[in-house]
Protein backbone atom coordinates (compact mmCIF):
# COMPACT_ATOMS: atom_id res chain seq x y z
CA UNK A 1 0.00 0.00 0.00
CA UNK A 2 2.57 2.58 -0.78
CA UNK A 3 1.69 5.25 -3.34
CA UNK A 4 3.76 5.37 -6.62
CA UNK A 5 6.44 8.59 -6.37
CA UNK A 6 5.74 12.17 -6.82
CA UNK A 7 6.84 14.90 -5.78
CA UNK A 8 5.57 17.77 -3.59
CA UNK A 9 4.91 21.54 -3.20
CA UNK A 10 3.29 23.31 -0.39
CA UNK A 11 1.18 26.04 -1.71
CA UNK A 12 1.47 29.36 1.31
CA UNK A 13 -1.57 30.96 -0.79
CA UNK A 14 -4.41 30.44 -3.70
CA UNK A 15 -2.19 32.44 -6.25
CA UNK A 16 0.75 30.35 -5.27
CA UNK A 17 -1.52 26.90 -5.83
CA UNK A 18 -3.06 28.32 -9.20
CA UNK A 19 1.20 29.06 -10.41
CA UNK A 20 2.01 25.63 -9.18
CA UNK A 21 -1.01 23.94 -11.09
CA UNK A 22 -0.07 25.97 -14.38
CA UNK A 23 3.69 25.16 -13.88
CA UNK A 24 3.13 21.39 -13.64
CA UNK A 25 -0.78 21.01 -15.74
CA UNK A 26 -2.21 17.69 -15.87
CA UNK A 27 0.84 16.16 -13.91
CA UNK A 28 -0.42 17.86 -10.65
CA UNK A 29 -2.86 17.00 -8.56
CA UNK A 30 -4.23 18.98 -5.81
CA UNK A 31 -4.01 17.51 -2.02
CA UNK A 32 -6.35 19.04 1.08
CA UNK A 33 -7.44 16.45 4.16
CA UNK A 34 -6.15 13.36 1.39
CA UNK A 35 -8.80 11.64 2.93
CA UNK A 36 -10.46 10.51 -1.40
CA UNK A 37 -6.47 11.02 -2.78
CA UNK A 38 -4.92 8.84 -0.60
CA UNK A 39 -6.91 5.35 -0.72
CA UNK A 40 -6.87 6.40 -4.38
CA UNK A 41 -2.66 6.48 -5.00
CA UNK A 42 -2.28 4.28 -2.56
CA UNK A 43 -4.15 1.35 -4.67
CA UNK A 44 -2.63 2.98 -7.35
CA UNK A 45 -5.98 4.30 -9.27
CA UNK A 46 -4.36 7.62 -9.13
CA UNK A 47 -0.28 8.47 -9.68
CA UNK A 48 -0.06 12.27 -10.00
CA UNK A 49 3.75 13.07 -10.82
CA UNK A 50 3.22 16.36 -8.63
CA UNK A 51 0.76 17.13 -5.59
CA UNK A 52 0.19 20.59 -4.74
CA UNK A 53 -0.61 20.14 -0.91
CA UNK A 54 -3.06 23.09 0.10
CA UNK A 55 -4.37 22.01 3.40
CA UNK A 56 -2.66 24.64 5.49
CA UNK A 57 -4.12 27.26 3.12
CA UNK A 58 -6.28 28.55 6.71
CA UNK A 59 -7.76 31.35 4.97
CA UNK A 60 -10.12 29.07 3.42
CA UNK A 61 -11.23 27.39 6.02
CA UNK A 62 -14.55 29.80 7.55
CA UNK A 63 -18.53 29.60 7.35
CA UNK A 64 -20.05 33.04 6.53
CA UNK A 65 -23.50 34.68 6.88
CA UNK A 66 -23.51 36.60 3.66
CA UNK A 67 -26.68 38.04 3.48
CA UNK A 68 -29.27 35.30 2.34
CA UNK A 69 -26.22 33.06 1.81
CA UNK A 70 -23.83 30.95 3.74
CA UNK A 71 -20.37 30.93 1.81
CA UNK A 72 -18.39 28.20 3.38
CA UNK A 73 -14.18 27.85 2.11
CA UNK A 74 -13.20 25.22 0.72
CA UNK A 75 -10.80 24.19 3.01
CA UNK A 76 -13.35 23.81 5.67
CA UNK A 77 -13.04 20.53 7.60
CA UNK A 78 -16.13 18.33 8.42
CA UNK A 79 -15.88 18.26 11.91
CA UNK A 80 -15.35 22.40 11.99
CA UNK A 81 -18.58 22.35 9.12
CA UNK A 82 -20.60 20.16 11.66
CA UNK A 83 -19.85 22.23 14.72
CA UNK A 84 -20.26 25.31 12.94
CA UNK A 85 -22.88 27.71 14.34
CA UNK A 86 -23.64 29.46 11.37
CA UNK A 87 -24.03 26.52 9.48
CA UNK A 88 -26.22 24.83 12.25
CA UNK A 89 -28.17 28.16 12.49
CA UNK A 90 -28.60 28.70 8.53
CA UNK A 91 -28.34 25.71 7.15
CA UNK A 92 -28.77 23.07 9.33
CA UNK A 93 -29.08 19.66 6.89
CA UNK A 94 -25.22 20.89 5.90
CA UNK A 95 -23.99 21.23 9.05
CA UNK A 96 -26.07 17.32 10.00
CA UNK A 97 -24.64 15.68 7.05
CA UNK A 98 -21.06 16.88 7.55
CA UNK A 99 -21.26 15.01 11.33
CA UNK A 100 -22.64 12.30 8.90
CA UNK A 101 -19.42 11.87 6.69
CA UNK A 102 -17.13 8.59 7.62
CA UNK A 103 -16.37 8.60 11.19
CA UNK A 104 -14.04 10.82 13.75
CA UNK A 105 -11.08 10.26 11.80
CA UNK A 106 -12.59 11.42 8.23
CA UNK A 107 -13.71 14.17 10.04
CA UNK A 108 -11.07 15.42 11.38
CA UNK A 109 -8.91 15.92 7.62
CA UNK A 110 -11.72 15.82 4.99
CA UNK A 111 -12.42 18.70 3.83
CA UNK A 112 -15.80 20.23 1.91
CA UNK A 113 -14.05 21.17 -1.14
CA UNK A 114 -12.24 18.11 -1.50
CA UNK A 115 -15.15 16.44 -1.32
CA UNK A 116 -17.04 17.76 -3.49
CA UNK A 117 -13.84 18.13 -6.38
CA UNK A 118 -13.32 14.52 -5.77
CA UNK A 119 -17.47 14.20 -7.56
CA UNK A 120 -17.26 10.90 -5.97
CA UNK A 121 -21.41 9.70 -6.40
CA UNK A 122 -21.23 7.87 -2.91
CA UNK A 123 -20.55 11.00 -0.89
CA UNK A 124 -23.14 13.01 0.76
CA UNK A 125 -21.59 16.17 0.63
CA UNK A 126 -21.94 17.10 -2.84
CA UNK A 127 -25.56 15.55 -2.67
CA UNK A 128 -26.16 18.16 -0.18
CA UNK A 129 -25.05 21.00 -1.81
CA UNK A 130 -26.96 19.76 -4.96
CA UNK A 131 -30.73 19.43 -2.93
CA UNK A 132 -29.54 23.35 -1.35
CA UNK A 133 -29.15 24.62 -5.19
CA UNK A 134 -25.72 25.66 -3.94
CA UNK A 135 -22.49 27.39 -6.16
CA UNK A 136 -19.31 26.49 -6.63
CA UNK A 137 -16.95 29.23 -6.42
CA UNK A 138 -13.55 28.04 -8.39
CA UNK A 139 -10.50 30.32 -8.65
CA UNK A 140 -8.19 30.12 -11.81
CA UNK A 141 -6.01 31.92 -14.38
CA UNK A 142 -8.62 33.68 -15.88
CA UNK A 143 -10.38 34.89 -12.18
CA UNK A 144 -13.27 33.62 -10.30
CA UNK A 145 -16.50 31.86 -11.61
CA UNK A 146 -19.23 30.36 -10.20
CA UNK A 147 -20.28 27.42 -11.34
CA UNK A 148 -24.23 25.92 -10.68
CA UNK A 149 -24.53 22.97 -8.43
CA UNK A 150 -26.51 21.59 -11.14
CA UNK A 151 -23.60 21.54 -14.00
CA UNK A 152 -20.54 20.88 -11.84
CA UNK A 153 -20.67 16.91 -11.79
CA UNK A 154 -19.76 16.52 -15.26
CA UNK A 155 -18.93 12.22 -14.80
CA UNK A 156 -17.57 9.35 -12.76
CA UNK A 157 -15.01 11.77 -10.26
CA UNK A 158 -15.26 14.64 -12.82
CA UNK A 159 -16.17 17.65 -12.40
CA UNK A 160 -16.18 21.32 -14.62
CA UNK A 161 -13.24 22.42 -12.82
CA UNK A 162 -10.28 22.81 -15.39
CA UNK A 163 -6.99 21.20 -14.24
CA UNK A 164 -5.58 24.76 -13.66
CA UNK A 165 -8.17 25.87 -11.61
CA UNK A 166 -9.26 25.38 -7.78
CA UNK A 167 -12.57 25.18 -5.98
CA UNK A 168 -12.35 27.74 -3.14
CA UNK A 169 -15.90 28.14 -2.21
CA UNK A 170 -19.20 26.74 -1.86
CA UNK A 171 -22.38 28.97 -1.39
CA UNK A 172 -25.42 27.54 -0.11
CA UNK A 173 -28.74 29.62 0.10
CA UNK A 174 -29.80 29.68 4.28
CA UNK A 175 -32.94 27.56 4.53
CA UNK A 176 -35.62 28.40 7.07
CA UNK A 177 -38.11 25.18 6.58
CA UNK A 178 -37.63 21.24 6.83
CA UNK A 179 -35.16 18.92 5.45
CA UNK A 180 -34.16 15.30 6.04
CA UNK A 181 -31.57 13.27 5.53
CA UNK A 182 -31.67 9.68 4.91
CA UNK A 183 -28.16 7.06 4.28
CA UNK A 184 -28.18 3.70 4.19
CA UNK A 185 -25.50 2.02 5.12
CA UNK A 186 -24.40 -1.56 6.93
CA UNK A 187 -21.56 0.52 9.10
CA UNK A 188 -21.18 3.59 10.43
CA UNK A 189 -18.36 4.31 8.94
CA UNK A 190 -19.14 3.39 4.94
CA UNK A 191 -20.24 5.36 1.94
CA UNK A 192 -24.02 5.16 1.70
CA UNK A 193 -25.19 2.40 -0.30
CA UNK A 194 -27.91 4.89 -1.17
CA UNK A 195 -28.65 8.43 0.22
CA UNK A 196 -31.24 11.12 -0.38
CA UNK A 197 -31.60 14.67 1.11
CA UNK A 198 -34.70 16.75 0.73
CA UNK A 199 -34.69 20.23 1.60
CA UNK A 200 -37.36 22.95 1.44
CA UNK A 201 -36.21 25.83 -0.21
CA UNK A 202 -36.91 29.11 0.44
CA UNK A 203 -38.50 29.55 -3.20
CA UNK A 204 -41.56 27.38 -1.74
CA UNK A 205 -40.19 23.90 -3.83
CA UNK A 206 -38.92 20.67 -2.50
CA UNK A 207 -35.45 20.04 -3.80
CA UNK A 208 -34.46 16.06 -3.72
CA UNK A 209 -31.00 14.78 -4.32
CA UNK A 210 -29.36 10.95 -4.44
CA UNK A 211 -26.81 9.70 -3.24
CA UNK A 212 -24.79 6.52 -5.31
CA UNK A 213 -27.49 6.21 -7.74
CA UNK A 214 -25.57 6.82 -10.86
CA UNK A 215 -22.39 7.70 -12.23
CA UNK A 216 -22.79 11.59 -10.25
CA UNK A 217 -24.35 13.03 -7.41
CA UNK A 218 -27.28 13.97 -8.65
CA UNK A 219 -30.81 15.32 -8.27
CA UNK A 220 -34.07 13.21 -8.14
CA UNK A 221 -35.53 14.70 -11.08
CA UNK A 222 -38.31 12.93 -11.68
CA UNK A 223 -39.63 13.55 -7.62
CA UNK A 224 -39.10 17.18 -8.59
CA UNK A 225 -41.46 17.32 -10.56
CA UNK A 226 -44.11 15.04 -9.51
CA UNK A 227 -43.68 17.63 -6.21
CA UNK A 228 -44.02 20.23 -8.17
CA UNK A 229 -47.00 19.08 -9.86
CA UNK A 230 -48.69 18.10 -7.10
CA UNK A 231 -47.60 14.97 -6.41
CA UNK A 232 -48.55 13.38 -2.44
CA UNK A 233 -44.61 12.42 -1.27
CA UNK A 234 -45.14 8.49 -1.50
CA UNK A 235 -46.56 9.77 -5.19
CA UNK A 236 -43.37 11.02 -5.67
CA UNK A 237 -41.05 8.96 -4.26
CA UNK A 238 -42.38 6.03 -6.31
CA UNK A 239 -40.60 7.55 -9.22
CA UNK A 240 -37.48 8.84 -7.74
CA UNK A 241 -35.57 6.34 -9.61
CA UNK A 242 -36.75 6.75 -12.76
CA UNK A 243 -34.22 7.12 -15.44
CA UNK A 244 -31.46 6.87 -13.42
CA UNK A 245 -28.42 3.42 -13.83
CA UNK A 246 -27.40 2.74 -10.31
CA UNK A 247 -24.24 0.86 -10.34
CA UNK A 248 -24.32 -3.16 -9.05
CA UNK A 249 -21.44 -3.74 -6.39
CA UNK A 250 -20.96 -6.13 -3.59
CA UNK A 251 -23.32 -4.13 -1.19
CA UNK A 252 -26.18 -3.88 -3.86
CA UNK A 253 -27.91 -4.93 -6.50
CA UNK A 254 -28.90 -2.03 -9.31
CA UNK A 255 -32.20 -3.24 -8.45
CA UNK A 256 -31.75 -2.99 -4.96
CA UNK A 257 -30.37 0.19 -5.40
CA UNK A 258 -33.46 1.66 -7.29
CA UNK A 259 -35.83 0.19 -4.33
CA UNK A 260 -33.95 1.98 -1.82
CA UNK A 261 -34.43 4.98 -3.30
CA UNK A 262 -37.61 5.07 -3.27
CA UNK A 263 -37.78 4.22 0.12
CA UNK A 264 -35.48 6.80 1.45
CA UNK A 265 -37.09 9.66 -0.56
CA UNK A 266 -40.19 8.31 0.77
CA UNK A 267 -38.84 8.94 4.25
CA UNK A 268 -37.23 12.06 3.51
CA UNK A 269 -40.17 13.28 1.89
CA UNK A 270 -42.52 12.32 4.71
CA UNK A 271 -39.83 14.48 7.48
CA UNK A 272 -39.85 17.38 5.03
CA UNK A 273 -43.88 17.54 5.05
CA UNK A 274 -43.80 17.38 9.05
CA UNK A 275 -41.65 20.11 9.06
CA UNK A 276 -38.65 18.20 10.32
CA UNK A 277 -35.22 19.35 10.27
CA UNK B 1 9.33 9.24 -13.48
CA UNK B 2 9.42 11.65 -11.16
CA UNK B 3 12.93 12.27 -9.30
CA UNK B 4 12.41 11.16 -5.99
CA UNK B 5 13.45 14.55 -3.97
CA UNK B 6 14.09 14.27 -0.13
CA UNK B 7 12.03 16.54 1.93
CA UNK B 8 12.74 18.28 5.35
CA UNK B 9 10.34 17.62 7.88
CA UNK B 10 10.08 18.02 11.80
CA UNK B 11 7.57 16.64 13.57
CA UNK B 12 7.35 16.99 17.30
CA UNK B 13 6.21 13.39 18.40
CA UNK B 14 5.50 12.74 21.91
CA UNK B 15 7.13 16.33 23.25
CA UNK B 16 10.41 14.86 21.53
CA UNK B 17 11.39 16.68 17.89
CA UNK B 18 11.97 14.47 14.74
CA UNK B 19 14.12 16.09 12.33
CA UNK B 20 15.11 13.99 8.70
CA UNK B 21 14.63 14.34 5.03
CA UNK B 22 11.82 12.08 3.98
CA UNK B 23 10.49 11.20 0.77
CA UNK B 24 7.28 12.14 -0.26
CA UNK B 25 5.53 9.25 -0.48
CA UNK B 26 6.51 8.14 2.91
CA UNK B 27 2.99 7.77 5.33
CA UNK B 28 3.20 9.69 9.13
CA UNK B 29 2.68 6.36 9.80
CA UNK B 30 5.78 4.84 8.89
CA UNK B 31 7.81 7.90 9.52
CA UNK B 32 6.21 7.04 13.49
CA UNK B 33 7.50 3.94 13.24
CA UNK B 34 10.59 3.46 11.17
CA UNK B 35 11.95 7.23 11.45
CA UNK B 36 10.98 7.59 14.97
CA UNK B 37 11.01 3.77 16.16
CA UNK B 38 7.57 4.57 17.45
CA UNK B 39 6.13 0.72 16.86
CA UNK B 40 3.37 1.47 19.50
CA UNK B 41 1.54 2.48 16.49
CA UNK B 42 0.08 -0.36 14.03
CA UNK B 43 -1.01 -0.64 10.70
CA UNK B 44 -3.76 -3.14 9.84
CA UNK B 45 -5.17 -2.02 6.74
CA UNK B 46 -3.16 0.81 5.35
CA UNK B 47 -6.16 2.27 3.41
CA UNK B 48 -8.00 4.36 6.01
CA UNK B 49 -10.69 1.74 7.22
CA UNK B 50 -9.26 0.17 10.41
CA UNK B 51 -7.95 3.03 12.98
CA UNK B 52 -5.28 1.21 14.32
CA UNK B 53 -3.09 3.68 13.04
CA UNK B 54 -4.80 6.92 14.91
CA UNK B 55 -2.93 8.97 16.65
CA UNK B 56 -3.25 12.91 17.65
CA UNK B 57 -2.26 15.46 15.34
CA UNK B 58 -2.12 18.44 16.73
CA UNK B 59 -4.98 17.13 19.27
CA UNK B 60 -7.01 15.87 16.62
CA UNK B 61 -7.76 11.93 16.57
CA UNK B 62 -6.18 11.06 12.47
CA UNK B 63 -5.35 7.78 10.63
CA UNK B 64 -1.36 8.28 10.49
CA UNK B 65 -1.76 5.55 7.63
CA UNK B 66 -3.95 8.56 5.13
CA UNK B 67 -1.53 11.35 6.00
CA UNK B 68 2.05 11.90 4.46
CA UNK B 69 4.60 12.72 6.74
CA UNK B 70 5.33 15.97 4.76
CA UNK B 71 1.57 16.64 5.65
CA UNK B 72 2.59 16.53 9.27
CA UNK B 73 5.70 18.91 8.92
CA UNK B 74 5.96 21.50 11.80
CA UNK B 75 2.99 19.55 13.81
CA UNK B 76 2.50 18.22 17.01
CA UNK B 77 1.86 14.53 17.15
CA UNK B 78 1.21 12.44 20.03
CA UNK B 79 1.17 8.43 19.62
CA UNK B 80 0.25 5.62 22.17
CA UNK B 81 3.83 6.23 23.76
CA UNK B 82 2.51 9.40 24.73
CA UNK B 83 -0.09 8.17 26.62
CA UNK B 84 1.45 6.99 29.80
CA UNK B 85 2.00 8.92 33.05
CA UNK B 86 5.51 9.46 34.39
CA UNK B 87 6.95 6.46 35.68
CA UNK B 88 5.16 4.53 32.98
CA UNK B 89 2.15 4.15 35.02
CA UNK B 90 -1.17 3.62 33.22
CA UNK B 91 -3.25 6.50 32.14
CA UNK B 92 -6.72 6.06 32.99
CA UNK B 93 -7.91 5.15 29.74
CA UNK B 94 -5.46 2.42 29.12
CA UNK B 95 -5.80 0.74 32.85
CA UNK B 96 -10.09 1.41 32.22
CA UNK B 97 -9.10 -1.13 28.78
CA UNK B 98 -6.99 -3.28 30.98
CA UNK B 99 -9.66 -3.99 33.79
CA UNK B 100 -12.95 -4.52 31.50
CA UNK B 101 -11.27 -6.73 29.31
CA UNK B 102 -11.28 -3.69 26.42
CA UNK B 103 -8.78 -5.85 24.24
CA UNK B 104 -7.64 -9.40 23.48
CA UNK B 105 -5.08 -9.87 21.11
CA UNK B 106 -3.92 -5.99 21.13
CA UNK B 107 -3.44 -5.22 17.73
CA UNK B 108 -6.30 -2.37 17.82
CA UNK B 109 -5.47 -1.15 21.03
CA UNK B 110 -3.17 2.08 20.27
CA UNK B 111 -5.67 2.86 17.55
CA UNK B 112 -8.79 2.97 20.39
CA UNK B 113 -6.80 4.11 23.21
CA UNK B 114 -5.86 7.36 21.23
CA UNK B 115 -9.53 7.11 20.20
CA UNK B 116 -11.09 7.23 23.66
CA UNK B 117 -8.55 9.73 24.66
CA UNK B 118 -9.43 12.29 21.94
CA UNK B 119 -13.09 11.42 22.51
CA UNK B 120 -13.35 11.92 26.81
CA UNK B 121 -11.45 15.39 26.37
CA UNK B 122 -14.00 16.47 24.04
CA UNK B 123 -16.62 14.60 25.38
CA UNK B 124 -16.00 14.39 29.33
CA UNK B 125 -19.66 12.52 30.16
CA UNK B 126 -20.64 10.57 27.16
CA UNK B 127 -23.71 8.48 26.48
CA UNK B 128 -23.46 4.96 25.25
CA UNK B 129 -25.01 6.06 22.03
CA UNK B 130 -22.16 8.71 21.82
CA UNK B 131 -19.25 6.48 22.69
CA UNK B 132 -20.49 4.11 19.82
CA UNK B 133 -20.05 7.02 17.31
CA UNK B 134 -17.12 8.22 18.39
CA UNK B 135 -15.51 4.94 18.12
CA UNK B 136 -16.81 4.66 14.92
CA UNK B 137 -13.20 4.66 13.31
CA UNK B 138 -11.91 2.20 15.05
CA UNK B 139 -12.01 -1.80 14.49
CA UNK B 140 -11.35 -4.57 16.28
CA UNK B 141 -11.72 -8.18 15.60
CA UNK B 142 -11.53 -10.00 19.27
CA UNK B 143 -13.82 -8.57 22.15
CA UNK B 144 -16.92 -7.65 20.14
CA UNK B 145 -16.83 -4.33 21.35
CA UNK B 146 -18.84 -4.54 24.91
CA UNK B 147 -15.47 -4.55 26.63
CA UNK B 148 -14.01 -1.40 25.07
CA UNK B 149 -17.42 0.22 25.73
CA UNK B 150 -16.84 -0.99 29.31
CA UNK B 151 -13.72 0.85 29.29
CA UNK B 152 -14.88 4.28 28.01
CA UNK B 153 -17.63 3.92 30.87
CA UNK B 154 -15.49 3.38 33.42
CA UNK B 155 -12.66 6.00 32.24
CA UNK B 156 -15.37 8.69 31.45
CA UNK B 157 -16.34 7.95 35.28
CA UNK B 158 -19.59 6.79 34.75
CA UNK B 159 -18.42 3.42 36.98
CA UNK B 160 -17.26 5.89 39.38
CA UNK B 161 -20.86 7.02 39.91
CA UNK B 162 -22.40 3.53 40.01
CA UNK B 163 -19.84 2.90 42.56
CA UNK B 164 -21.20 6.00 44.87
CA UNK B 165 -24.60 4.18 44.60
CA UNK B 166 -23.52 1.30 46.31
CA UNK B 167 -20.82 3.18 49.24
CA UNK B 168 -18.70 1.22 50.93
CA UNK B 169 -17.65 1.68 54.48
CA UNK B 170 -13.67 1.28 53.45
CA UNK B 171 -13.51 5.25 51.86
CA UNK B 172 -11.95 7.07 54.19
Amino acid sequence: MIPATFDYRRADSVADALALLHEYGDEAKLLAGGHSLLPLMKLRLATPQMLVDVGRLGQLSYVRQEGDEVAIGALTRHRDLEVSEVARHSVPVLAHVAGQVGDPQVRHRGTIGGSIAHGDPASDLPAVVLALGGTLVVDGPGGRREIPSTEFFTGFLETAVRPDEMLVEIRVASTAGGWSFQKFNRRAQDWAIVGAVAVAAADGATRVSLVHMGATPLRAAATESALAGGATPAEAAAVAAEGLEPPSDANASREYRRHLAEVLVRRALEDVSLGHG
Amino acid sequence: MTVVREIDVEVRVNGAAYRCGVPPRLTLADFLRERCGLTGTHLGCEHGVCGACTVLLDGEAVRSCLVFAVQADGAEVTTVEGMAGPGDELSPVQAAFRDHHGLQCGFCTPGFVVSVTAFLRDHPDPTDEEIRQGLSGNLCRCTGYQGIIAAVRAAAGQHARRGREEPTAAHP
